[in-house]
This record gives structure tokens, C-alpha cells and sequence, in this order.
């Protein structure tokens, strides 16, 4: 046990210097997308809006009907391959962090999405008829009435997206990130531990995730605290 | 004055407005009766365009729409600027405290200085007896706070005309009384009001003018008095039926 508590900086070292910011950097860009793809989803206007629409919709179906792993070895190993002549001309080659954040990011982003027109659509008629009947412009309601109530209502699913998604990190490991988990199992296979090294490993996402659930409970409790008669 | 000359609105196969012609006058309070289902929330619903008619013309105040073409927002808009919805089930935004529901409008739509619309809020809470519950939350209201918060937010609006939707049938009578003794006073100013409702004693005592609708028709259009004494069966029938469930 002591001979595996040593490597313990080494792993936190690369989870701060990994894990941590691609799970941070992505979910913030995640959520943005995420906003701004349910705020195209809804909307009513037509004509070229619609093929807009269609390309959203498009969007989130394939990141959510497709494996994430298989999403990072689509993004790290096979764009490459992908040639546009004038653009690209020699495939697009991203460093292996770049392809992590970018296809986190979407991913994230695609499940957010759904969870925040969900809530958005869930918010009750009669909230867009009173801002409505004052006069407000659809955009004014949304911004003033339904995005406040329908972003309080998704904090609880999107910070489950959040700690899903810093377990996903893991998965950076098969394209060439030295994260967290990439680490253990390099020192698991010097040192012929690997039960103790991946529970270790585990353990360590475990107290990461469980920090985080007390944060999303504080979160829950100031945001829900104007519904509590 | 609000004009409708032969409106029609349906909704897919059902006729919920037949050729409705009307005329709401300004200054006075309009009660809307009939039996449920009969389109009296369809009728006040399109005075503010949350439901628009297929066809008819609609004279605000003089301008006249034409609703069998798309209507432009910027007339919606207008309209809705001058025409304040009551709802039955109040609609208060649970996000804002009482006071800031009531400054929302004033401050985002008609774009009046913050400190102006609180102080106006201020006042209208006053008005409807709740002083004293600025910063309260609308889930910390009973059912005839929250409807009193709401009549409110539509009196900072300064509106034209106040369009009132069964504003007390989801109340307990002690509350509903509370509400209905606003009402009242706001009728004493000579705002415009128009009210759908189904309490025939707050009917008698506030109209200046009914409106009784039937199958997305109306039946009658004239004084209480005539309505309170009329000899059509149909009304009498209504009546009774009405006034017995009160007992
Ligand atoms: N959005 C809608 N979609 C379909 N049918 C509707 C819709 N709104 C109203 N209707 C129908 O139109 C008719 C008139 O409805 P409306 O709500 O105007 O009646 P009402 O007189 O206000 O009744 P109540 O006293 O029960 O409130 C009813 O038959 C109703 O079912
Ligand atoms: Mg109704």
C-alpha cells in the first residue's frame, strides 16, 4: 500500500494538469453550445432557419447515438485522413488535447442541449402569455422570463452532465493524453500493481465526483430557494 | 373603444367564435357570461391577440385590422402595450419577487427608469393591501395575494383596457372576496375593464354592460338590468342554473 500512495503526486499532478481543465474547458464550451443549439431548436421563425434547425437537430442526434470513444478516435485519428481541397488540403491534424476539448465539447454540448430545451419547453404556457400580454417581445420573454426559470430547473441534470463527463476523460487516454488514468496505467505497468494503481486511479475520481456533488447541491439549494413557500 | 365586427376563430373542426360582432366601450366594465365552453376565454383571448382569429376586422381605438391577413407585430405589440390579461391561474414569474414582477413590465416594455417603476409598485401594492410584501416570492402568497400581485402588475402597465379571465374561480370564497372588493374599486375609476366570470352576484354589482355568449355566439349585449330581467328562457335558464350552484 505505501509503495502505491508514492505515486499519488504524480497522478494528482496529471490530473490537474489534464483531467481538470479538459473537463472545465470543455463543459464551458459545452453549455454555450448546448445554449445556443436548444435556442435554435425552438425557435419558431422559418424559411432559412429551418435548414438551420435540421443541421442542429442533425448535430445532436449523431453525438448522442454514437459512442464517445469512438467520437475522440473519429475527431483524433480519422480527420486527418479528411482532405478538402482549398481548406484543408492535407487533413486536419489537431493535437491530441485540441481533439480531447473539441470532441468533449460537442459531446457535452449535444446532451446539454436536450436538457435545456427540455426545460425550456417544460416551463408553463401561461409564463410566455404573461410576458406576452406586457407587451414583451419573444426574445425579452425568453431572456427576462423563461431562460431565468428554465436554467435554474436544468442545474441539476447539467451538473450530472459535468461529472459524467469527468469520469469521460479517461477515455483522452486512448488518444496519446497523458491524463489521469493514462498515467496509472503506465506506472501499473512498471510496477505490476494494477488492482492497487486502479483503484488508486478510482478512488481519486471518486473523491473528485463527490466534491462536486456537494457543489451541485449548494447550487440546487440557492437556485431553487424562490420556490421554497 | 375595442370593435370586433364579424370575428371568427376555430379551432381545428370546433367554431369557437361565430361571426361575433361587438363593440367593448371605453370607461366602463364589460362582463362576459356563459355557459363553459362557450368561447368567452376565445373572445377575450383575441382582444390581445394570445389567439387570433381567421377572419373579422378588429377596430383599437380606431385602427383598424384586418385579421384574415397575418397582422404585423408591431400592431400586436401596440395592442398588447394598451391591453392587460388577468389570468385565472395568475401567472406570476416565480423567478422575481412581487415587486419586481410588477416593475418588469414597465421597466423592460415601456422602458421607465428603475427607481419611477419601483415607487409606482410601491403604490399599487398599497392599492390591492399588500404593503409590506415587496420581497416576497409569489410561492410565499396565498391564491388572492398572488391574483391582487397580478392585478397589479397589470395596473403599472397603465393600460387601456384590462382583460380579466375568470380572474377569481380559482379561489376560495373568502379569498375570491378580497379580490373581487379590488376589482371593484379599480371599476370605481372608470378604467376599462372587461371580465369574464362566472359569479353572478360580482356580475350584477360591477357591469355596467353584459355580454352573454353562447356556442361562440352571443346571445345578448345590453344593460343588467335588461340581462337580470330578461325574458328569454335561455338567459333565465342560465341564470337559475347559475345561481343555484351559488347556494
Ligand atoms: N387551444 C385550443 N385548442 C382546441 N380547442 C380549444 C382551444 N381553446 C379553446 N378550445 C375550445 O373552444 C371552445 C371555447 O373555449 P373557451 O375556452 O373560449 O370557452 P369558455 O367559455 O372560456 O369556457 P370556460 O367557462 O370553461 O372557461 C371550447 O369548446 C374549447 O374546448
Ligand atoms: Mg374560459
Amino acid at each position: 500500500m505505501q509503495n502505491v500512495l508514492q505515486y499519488l503526486p504524480q497522478l494528482l499532478g496529471a490530473a490537474f494538469k489534464y483531467t481538470i481543465p479538459i473537463a472545465v474547458i470543455s463543459f464551458v464550451i459545452g453549455i454555450v453550445i448546448a445554449l445556443i443549439t436548444a435556442l435554435i431548436r425552438i425557435s419558431n421563425k422559418r424559411g432559412v432557419m429551418l435548414v438551420v434547425k435540421a443541421i442542429f437537430r442533425f448535430y445532436v442526434w449523431i453525438f448522442r447515438t454514437t459512442p464517445l470513444l469512438v467520437q475522440l478516435f473519429i475527431v483524433y485519428f480519422g480527420l486527418p485522413y479528411l482532405k478538402i481541397a482549398g481548406i484543408a488540403p492535407d487533413g486536419i491534424k489537431l493535437v491530441p488535447f485540441t481533439a480531447g476539448i473539441l470532441t468533449f465539447s460537442l459531446n457535452t454540448g449535444a446532451y446539454c442541449s436536450e436538457t435545456i430545451r427540455a426545460a425550456i419547453i417544460a416551463i408553463p404556457k401561461g409564463q410566455w402569455e404573461a410576458a406576452s400580454t406586457l407587451g414583451m417581445t419573444r426574445r425579452q420573454a425568453l431572456q427576462r422570463i423563461i431562460l431565468p426559470q428554465a436554467l435554474r430547473t436544468s442545474v441539476p441534470p447539467l451538473a450530472n452532465s459535468f461529472i459524467s463527463l469527468v469520469k469521460d476523460t479517461s477515455l483522452a487516454a486512448s488518444i496519446t493524453i497523458i491524463e489521469l488514468f493514462e498515467v496509472s496505467q503506465q506506472i501499473a505497468a512498471a510496477n505490476f500493481q494494477p488492482l492497487l494503481m486502479y483503484s488508486l486511479v478510482a478512488l481519486i475520481y471518486a473523491v473528485f465526483c463527490t466534491v462536486l456533488t456537494f457543489i451541485q447541491g449548494y447550487l440546487e439549494k440557492i437556485t431553487s430557494r424562490y420556490t421554497i413557500a | 373603444m375595442l370593435k370586433l365586427t364579424n370575428i371568427n376563430k376555430t379551432f381545428g373542426d370546433h367554431h369557437a367564435l361565430k361571426d361575433i360582432n361587438v363593440t367593448f366601450n371605453e370607461h366602463a366594465t364589460t362582463v362576459i357570461l356563459g355557459p363553459s365552453g362557450s368561447g368567452k376565454s376565445t373572445l377575450l383571448r383575441s382582444l390581445n391577440f394570445l389567439e387570433q382569429p381567421e377572419s373579422g376586422l378588429y377596430d383599437f381605438d380606431g385602427t383598424i385590422l384586418d385579421l384574415n391577413k397575418p397582422v404585423a407585430d408591431k400592431d400586436i405589440f401596440r395592442i398588447r402595450r394598451e391591453t392587460e390579461m388577468v389570468f385565472q391561474n395568475y401567472n406570476l414569474f416565480p423567478h422575481l419577487t412581487i415587486v419586481k414582477n410588477i416593475t418588469e413590465g414597465p421597466v423592460q416594455v415601456l422602458k421607465q427608469n428603475k427607481a419611477t417603476a419601483t415607487e409606482k409598485a410601491h403604490e399599487l401594492l398599497a392599492k390591492v393591501g399588500l404593503a409590506g410584501n415587496e420581497n416576497k416570492f409569489p410561492s410565499q402568497l396565498s391564491g388572492g395575494q398572488a391574483q391582487r400581485v397580478a392585478i397589479a402588475r397589470s395596473l403599472a402597465m397603465d393600460p387601456k383596457y384590462i382583460l380579466l379571465d375568470e380572474p377569481t374561480s380559482a379561489l376560495d370564497p373568502e379569498l375570491e372576496l378580497e379580490v373581487l372588493k379590488v376589482l371593484v374599486e379599480i371599476a370605481k375609476e372608470k378604467r376599462s375593464m372587461i371580465i369574464v366570470t362566472h359569479n353572478m352576484a360580482f356580475a350584477q354589482k360591477i357591469a355596467d354592460k353584459i355580454i352573454f355568449v353562447e356556442n361562440g355566439e352571443i346571445l345578448f349585449d345590453g344593460s343588467k338590468e335588461t340581462f337580470f330581467h330578461s325574458d328569454n328562457q335561455r338567459i333565465n335558464d342560465f341564470i337559475s342554473a347559475m345561481t343555484f350552484t351559488d347556494i
